[in-house]
């Protein structure tokens, strides 16, 4: 089983209640436009029986009640909807901008990504602010937004030990991905810095800063310690 | 609102649960929900609720609730050793409560988890159309988090229709619904699984495996012997189906449960047929565990007779 990088998405069972879309094998933006067509589909078809869609960097998981359809009536429902999915038009994406204090307490580990690239603290914020980063999916944890493609000097891996808490608002960098925090959580992502944005709040509507699609620039904040996030 | 309940103890884990939230994972929001679905059902039914009213799920040591006003009660899943001011109230049966008497449980004998349902159901602030708590985001429930003495629970006023009678779910029902030992789950095939080569599939169906101690709602962890890697290099993370049976770098496997991330990127051999769900949340540390493979078609038959069971006004 090797999964396309183009031409005809494969379905695959999952589970007894879910099917699987692969779309892509690899992080890039053409496959992150397909998984944004096949989503504005699902969302337009609203096929009975379909609880839930998961997007990721190059499928799609589609939950659904197995007491209300399976795996043999959405196949053919799919198929027609991934029909021309490539020449369908996207809306222009929205662009959101992340103020972030880099370094110091707010980005414990902007040393340590300097040093792995070799440039200096200020590089690597000129470099990580200077980039816009497609939002490809939310996961991990509510409004947490998996970002990229960070540029290859500074796409760090993750930390050998995760933090056991890290603060809600960090903004982190794992390989080619970053992310902002959106709670307090363990997690093993490289803190550049810190955003005073609450980036999930089931009070306010939307819930999420960001959603899949979005493109989102970070904006280096003046001094001074980053606010305490509201929870 | 008709009555509100004490906490004196909470017990080791109790939080507020119903079917949970489906139909956020695009905003990283785990569905969350009964760890024993069935069991939470069929308490809210002998409680006389919809089966899907907000009711607390204890795990492996219950609590003491004292109940301010008359109620009407049902537990169900692990037998807790629950008692109403001394007397006995045994699992997947309903009972009254007086006012100012106090439900004291105990340890699970078998099983990890106990539904504790009350007429009119529980009532917390619901998100995004649902009371289940995910404690790892803080989210539902009682202020996103696990009980704690002192607080105080409200109870929502019954749904109309017949007063609700004191009653037991017959024992040929509730003997399925139990954990054998060991605990055969039964999987149908992951979406990795041809990655994984002969000998892992081999393995996982031939081995036995023991639910490990850091085993929680997110993920039920076992060890045994050490399933080897799929032959393909690394995956990209994906959406992560319920009872997804994931193979981690060390080889031994994790159950994907009820509050899991919504994305994962670790390769699935297998995933836990809807049919066994249940039996997934009464798994507790120390349980071995077997798993055995059907198909999709064998799944989806499993599952609609024991909705049909379910379903069923003979049930008691």
């Amino acid at each position: 089983m090797s999964p396309m990088s183009s031409g005809t998405p494969a379905l695959t069972p999952a589970s007894d209640r879910s099917l699987l879309v692969i779309l892509g094998d690899r992080i890039a933006s053409d496959i992150h436009a397909r998984v944004r067509r096949l989503l504005l589909r699902l969302d337009g078809a609203a096929i009975p029986g379909v609880i839930d869609l998961s997007p990721a960097y190059a499928s799609i998981l589609i939950r659904f009640d197995p007491r209300h359809t399976d795996h043999d009536a959405l196949a053919p429902r799919l198929r027609a909807l991934m029909a021309g999915l490539d020449e369908m038009p996207l809306p222009e994406p929205r662009l959101v901008d992340i103020p972030v204090r880099y370094g110091g307490a707010d980005g414990p580990d902007l040393e340590d990504v300097a040093r792995f690239a070799g440039i200096t603290p200020d590089e690597v914020v000129a470099l990580h602010a200077g980039t816009i980063y497609d939002v490809h999916f939310l996961g991990f944890a509510p409004g947490f937004a998996y970002m990229g493609v960070v540029p290859e000097a500074i796409a760090c891996p993750r930390r050998d030990h995760p933090r056991r808490a890290v603060p809600a608002g960090s903004v982190g960098i794992a390989g080619s991905q970053t992310g902002v925090y959106s709670c307090r959580t363990p997690g093993g992502w490289r803190l550049v810095g810190r955003t005073p944005l609450v980036m999930f709040d089931v009070a306010r509507a939307p819930m999420s800063r960001l959603m899949v699609g979005d493109r989102v620039r970070f904006v280096p904040a003046a001094g001074g310690p980053a606010a305490e996030p509201r929870a | 609102m008709s009555g509100t309940i004490a906490v004196l103890d909470p017990g080791l884990f109790t939080t507020v649960q119903d079917l949970g939230r489906p139909g956020h994972a695009r905003l990283g929001v785990s569905a969350a929900g009964a760890a024993d679905s069935i069991a939470l059902r069929i308490a809210n039914r002998l409680a006389g609720n919809p089966e899907g009213a907000p009711a607390l799920e204890m795990t492996l040591r219950g609590g003491r609730f004292r109940f301010g006003a008359e109620a009407f009660i049902a537990v169900a899943g692990a037998d807790l050793d629950a008692a109403i001011d001394g007397r006995p109230m045994k699992s997947w049966s309903a009972a009254p409560v007086p006012a100012g008497a106090t439900l004291a449980c105990g340890m699970a004998r078998q099983g990890a988890r106990a539904v504790l349902a009350v007429r009119g159901g529980l009532i917390v602030p619901p998100v995004l159309g649902s009371a289940s708590t995910h404690v790892p985001s803080g989210l539902g429930g009682l202020e996103g988090r696990a009980l704690r003495r002192g607080d105080l629970l409200a109870v929502g006023d019954p749904v109309p229709g017949p007063a609700p009678v004191a009653r037991r779910l017959r024992p040929e029902v509730r003997a399925p619904l139990a954990a054998a030992a060991p605990a055969v789950l039964r999987v149908t095939s992951g979406a990795h699984a041809a990655q994984f080569g002969e000998p892992a599939r081999d393995l996982l169906l031939g081995a036995e495996f023991t639910v490990s101690a850091s085993s929680d709602r997110m993920g039920v962890r076992l060890e045994g012997p050490e399933i080897p890697p799929p032959l393909a290099g690394r995956m990209l993370t994906e959406g992560m189906p319920l009872g997804a049976v994931q193979i981690p770098p060390g080889g031994q496997p994790v159950i994907l449960f009820v509050d899991p991330q919504t994305t994962g990127g670790y390769p699935v051999i297998a995933c836990v047929a809807s049919v066994d769900l249940p039996l997934v949340g009464q798994l507790r540390p120390g349980v071995r565990v077997r798993f055995t493979m059907i198909s999709l078609a064998e799944a989806r038959g499993l599952l609609h007779r024991q909705e049909e069971m379910i379903a069923s006004e003979d049930l008691f």
